[in-house]
């Protein structure tokens, strides 16, 4: 069994086809912000370098989900003169505006100084990283969109050999089609991971090399996003505003955003930590009641839904970040951790790790020392001295409110940690959690349902291919998870993939794979961790459009 | 033989067409772009010809801006030979496309042209027989199966009333239908390799098609929403509904 | 100047298509005369019908052997040389138009008019692109011949009763020496194809099993129909994935559309929103198909099944 494990050659020369390797000398998994930013900053700094980005979307930006109001700091670094020619989504902020809602009020409050936004822009993340991905291939990266890592490629040292990219034209039994492609392998001294949160091929690798050993568990939030087209007038370009309290429990972290765009165009979304507590709460409901408050509603009516998606984002900090080398690879990004949630911001600090790993593998070679480079940087700076923040808000949001106001003035110099606890375990079950009464009401913006949302977020995937929700124990859906928690799954997802049928056969998991956008929340928060979310086929997945 | 197959670069099939609120067009900005789903059907056809060995050169042209290499990049990864652009910062109609690639296809001696029955962004469907009408030539429209057997091609197309099989002596114009084949997916090295296969630029102005008068299009508008009607009863009455309707 | 209309009709040799008959009808809103042109051989039978279309003025026949098959090669010189005396020529948006019109326009040097769906004047109309996502307003300009496409399910038949005379005209081309017709293989005769049924009835998940849909099929063989199916329905196995309606399946826009248990995602309406009239039967009364279909029952969909099949007998 070890023997077996330990020998991926002798398993590779064991399948049908060999499959063809391109060798390159850093390959990065996932366009987003972090890996381009790598792939360019290593071009920029040894234009011989051969450097590969692989990217599960059809098209760059396409599944990325973001606010997004950025920090530019690290744009001025990468790209300078970048403000001359700004991203096709870009406008600087002008105005911050937090507020406390209740059922029918919102409360204008103090903006905490870490929400200060002065000097910074608000972006869609997505068309940002097609015109990063842009100057990137202009420098000689090559980029490849619509190819899914979909697999690790080893050395027989045990070391990370590259990727294995998904083999396209597999039906929903695992037999080739016609169309049928075989994959081929992406090799290289240095695999850069940039998946994102809960990437899963992350996620595997700190199993393998218990990368995780000496931090905390990841936590992490579900953030939901719509992009909509107001009516001629309302929108007031640079307004950014925030809340928090209703319509959430107050024992439930998180809060909105709006965030005004150019041409009458708004970003509006909700963020929310994953450690709540009740089996039948639904992160997309609390969103769409936010959008029916009296303060908002107005904004929105008259307007056009243009397009909507949701994401998870990671939450542990600096307490839950994994250390992020290990033989032949790196992590950066929110793929390792590296969200400031007190700011809500990541792509600063996913843009500065994806330069810090470029000088890093420029300087040395090899991904050894990364983690402590990484450590050392501003990047886990900026986290250590917000470390108690978001832990602090597990007892609820006055609690919160309070270590945030301590830990805010002395800027994170008490001499304590704040322990992280894993989403997914703070579930209690439903005969146990007592809901309270939420004041939720009839609403009527649309989208109506999940599955309108999921129309919006244009998301596809070839119906005949392996669902790539993987049950591990699907008894456990039918038997004890109906029983103890309600099957959550079919709530918590914001896209309806998830549905308990009953049918003829009796009561069946209905895994609706299609409807699939790729946030990786069930993959966290299933209680029973049985859900193991992998690459569909390359090029599935949302169509984000300036989200 | 040579076969051209002509490419449209168009809004990708997945995304959600969005009128813009001048009228003037839909959305196009940050929209993915992709080649005409029929068209890509139509180069997989010209490619399994080649690999069969009835053909020794596929060629793809596309008329438009700059912003088409990008399709005939892809085309050239699924495995076409080489490209041309033929480049023209204007939309043209299909009258003007058709003289444009009969151009093309004359002064490359093609012996089959295959195009798309479609695009599906103007949905106009006429380009591939306006070009057989222009060059005297015969056109086999919508196929779903095409063999060839030395100068001849015997095409089956999908009329409403079943299948048709038809004849047809080279040069001709053939336009595909979504049955015809499944188009491969494109090889990851195959992009790298496509990045060296040969794109030639041809200003539409040196073609010298000439003027037509266009169709003036404007006043883009979405569909009209479709409103509830009458709720019956029961199934008599909407049997008899549906009768009084001329339906049933 | 009054609007000349030459329609181009569609036959199998017997029986005039019910398409040359919406043409008439797109005739009419244009204004003006119209006359209706039929290429054939043996074809007597067919002109008759055209002459009884109200409006029609003149049915002018050509009949000659190598017209016996609808070669776009062969019939369209024939159409462009009858067109010199029109200001429009018209036909079906179907198979044997779309194949045949644009032959007819790049020999008139002219631009087509494809998918009319609605007149707004002799040379202004509105025609549906991306899939009927977007509708447009286009006109000709003026001195050239207006060449269209009529689109079906927007225009009703024209009545019968008319009495136009019938002439005959020589044909004027020899048959293309480069086209030949071979075969037609008409569909297996049973179930007509989903995306060309006239009628189509659909089911949801709400069937509950593959042998349910059963009842499904009877009915639509009762009715001469197509039967499509949400993507539920296939998900949960009782159907096979080519008979899915909507985003992901196919976009159909038949004359009749009849929603069982379908409770009307808008991934589904995606694929019906150009049905001519869109019927839905449900239980739940709040159904979102309810607010787009033209019919509406709330009901048991086996009840209504099997109650509608004993009146149709």
């Amino acid at each position: 069994m070890y023997g077996l494990c330990l020998n991926p050659v002798l398993l590779m020369t064991s399948s049908p086809a060999e499959r063809e390797i391109m060798p390159y000398d850093v390959v990065v998994v996932g366009a987003g912000p972090s890996g381009l930013a790598c792939a360019l900053r290593l071009k920029q700094l040894d234009p011989e370098r051969m450097v590969a980005v692989i990217e599960k979307s059809a098209e760059i930006g396409a599944h990325i989900l973001s606010g997004a109001v950025i920090e530019p700091q690290p744009l001025d670094e990468l790209l300078p003169g970048w403000r001359e020619q700004p991203p096709p989504v870009c406008v600087p902020v002008e105005k911050d505006q937090l507020f406390f809602m209740t059922r029918a009020k919102r409360i204008r409050v103090p903006t905490p100084p870490q929400q200060n936004n002065h000097g910074n822009f608000i972006v869609s993340l997505g068309a940002m990283c097609q015109w990063l991905a842009d100057k990137a291939e202009a420098a000689g990266v090559d980029i490849f969109p619509g190819y899914s890592a979909s697999d690790l490629a080893w050395n027989a040292d045990g070391s990370v050999a590259g990727v294995i990219i998904g083999d396209m034209g597999i039906n929903r039994d695992g037999e080739p089609k016609d169309s049928y492609v075989q994959g081929i392998e992406i090799h290289a001294p240095v695999t850069v991971m940039a998946e994102g949160c809960r990437g899963h091929l992350s996620k595997q690798l700190i199993r393998k090399f218990a990368l995780d050993a000496d931090s905390d568990p990841q936590t992490y939030g579900i953030g939901i996003k719509e992009l909509w087209q107001l009516a001629p007038g309302k929108g007031q370009a640079g307004l950014v505003q925030h809340s928090i309290g209703w319509p959430l429990d107050p024992d439930i972290y998180g809060g909105s955003f709006i965030y005004h765009l150019d041409k009458d165009r708004v970003a509006i979304g909700f963020v929310l930590g994953l450690d709540y507590a009740d089996p039948e709460f639904s992160p997309f409901e609390a969103f769409q009641q936010f959008k029916h408050h009296p303060s908002v509603r107005p904004l929105l009516e008259g307007g056009e839904i243009i397009s909507s998606g949701a994401r998870a984002v990671v939450e542990g900090g600096i307490q839950s970040l994994p250390r992020v080398e290990m033989p032949g690879a790196i992590l950066i990004g929110d793929g390792a951790g590296l969200l400031n949630v007190p700011k809500i911001k990541g792509t600063h600090q996913a843009l500065r790790s994806g330069m810090e790993a470029a000088e890093h593998l420029v300087a040395k070679g090899s991904a050894e020392g990364f983690d402590k480079r990484l450590r050392d940087s501003a990047v886990a700076h900026e986290l250590h001295k917000v470390r108690n923040i978001r832990p602090g808000f597990h007892k609820g949001m006055w609690r919160g409110l309070l270590t945030a106001a301590i830990e805010t003035v002395t800027a994170g110099k008490l001499p304590r940690t704040l322990k992280n606890h894993a989403d997914h375990e703070q579930m209690q079950q439903a005969t146990e959690y007592d809901a309270p009464d939420r004041a939720w009401q009839e609403r009527d913006l649309p989208p109506r349902d999940r599955l309108a949302s999921v129309y919006f977020a244009a998301t596809a995937h070839d119906e005949d291919q392996p669902v790539h929700l993987q049950i591990l124990d699907p008894d456990v859906c039918t038997t004890r998870c109906v029983a103890e928690y309600n099957n959550p799954c079919t709530q918590f997802c914001p896209a309806s993939v998830y549905e308990m049928v009953e049918d003829e056969n009796g009561l069946r998991l209905q895994i609706n794979a299609a409807n699939c956008v790729h946030c990786k929340t069930c993959d966290i928060k299933d209680p029973y961790q049985v859900i193991n979310w992998v690459t569909p086929e390359g090029g599935s997945g949302p169509n984000y459009q300036n989200l | 033989m040579k076969i051209l197959v002509g490419i449209k670069r168009v809004v990708d099939y997945n995304v959600r067409i969005r009128v813009r609120p001048d009228g003037r067009g839909v959305e196009t900005d940050g929209v993915k772009m992709s080649i005409n789903p029929f068209d890509e059907i139509a180069i997989e056809e010209a490619l399994r010809i080649r690999e069969s060995g009835k053909a020794d050169e596929v060629i793809v042209v596309s008329i438009g801006g700059d912003e088409c290499q990008q399709q005939l990049r892809t085309a050239l990864a699924m495995g076409a030979d080489r490209a041309i652009q033929v480049n023209s910062s204007e939309a043209l109609q299909p009258l003007s496309l058709a003289r444009a690639l009969l151009k093309v296809a004359q002064s490359e001696s093609a012996d089959l042209v295959i195009l798309g029955k479609q695009a599906i962004d103007d949905d106009n469907s006429q380009t591939g027989q306006m070009m057989a009408a222009l060059w005297g030539r015969p056109q086999a429209t919508f196929a779903s199966r095409v063999e060839l057997d030395g100068t001849t091609a015997r095409v089956t197309r999908e009329v409403d009333a079943g299948l048709e099989t038809i004849e047809v002596e080279l040069p001709a114009v053939i336009t595909v239908d979504l049955r015809l084949n499944q188009p491969r997916f494109v090889k990851l090295p195959d992009i790298m390799k496509a990045k060296r296969k040969p794109l030639d630029r041809t200003e539409l102005g040196d073609l010298d098609i000439g003027a037509d008068a266009p169709l003036s299009v404007s006043d883009f508008a979405p569909p009209p929403a479709r409103g509830g009607g009458i709720k019956v009863d029961d199934a008599a009455a909407l049997v008899a509904e549906l009768k009084q309707r001329g339906l049933v | 100047m009054m609007s000349k209309i030459l329609i181009i009709a569609e036959h199998d040799s017997n029986t005039l298509n019910p398409s040359t008959a919406k043409c008439v009808s797109c005739a009419a809103a244009i204004g003006g005369d119209c006359d209706v042109l039929v290429l054939g051989s043996g074809i007597g039978d067919v002109s008759r019908q055209a002459a009884a279309l109200e409006g029609v003025s003149i049915v002018i026949e050509t009949d000659a052997a190598h017209l016996a098959h609808p070669l776009a090669a062969n019939l369209a010189p024939e159409v462009a040389a009858a067109a010199g005396a029109y200001s429009h020529v018209l036909g079906p948006s179907t198979t044997f138009g779309r194949d045949l019109v644009p032959r007819v326009a790049a020999l008139l040097g002219v631009n087509q008019v494809s998918d009319i769906m609605a007149v707004e004047g002799p040379t202004t109309f509105r025609r549906p692109i991306y899939a009927g996502n977007a509708i447009v307003k286009v006109d000709v300009p003026a001195e050239t011949t207006v060449v269209g496409t009529v689109r079906a399910a927007s225009w009703k038949e024209a009545a019968t009763g008319g009495s136009a005379s019938i002439e005959s005209r020589p044909a004027s081309s020899e048959a293309a020496s480069h086209s030949r017709y071979v075969s037609l293989e008409a569909g297996d005769g049973e179930r007509p194809d989903l995306q060309s049924a006239k009628v189509v009835v659909s089911g949801g998940r709400a069937f509950g099993s593959a042998e349910n849909f059963e009842k499904l099929y009877a009915l639509a063989d009762k009715l001469g129909a197509g039967v499509g199916a949400s993507r539920a329905a296939v998900d949960a196995g009782y159907v096979p994935n080519d008979m899915q309606v909507g985003q992901t399946g196919k976009i159909i826009a038949p004359e009749l559309y009849v929603a069982f248990g379908i409770s009307g995602a808008i991934q589904h309406v995606t694929g019906i929103k150009d049905a001519g009239t869109i019927v839905a039967v449900n239980k739940d009364a709040d159904a979102p198909i309810f607010e787009l279909a033209d019919i509406g029952l709330v009901g048991d969909l086996f009840t209504v099944i099997d109650e509608m099949m004993a009146l149709l007998d």
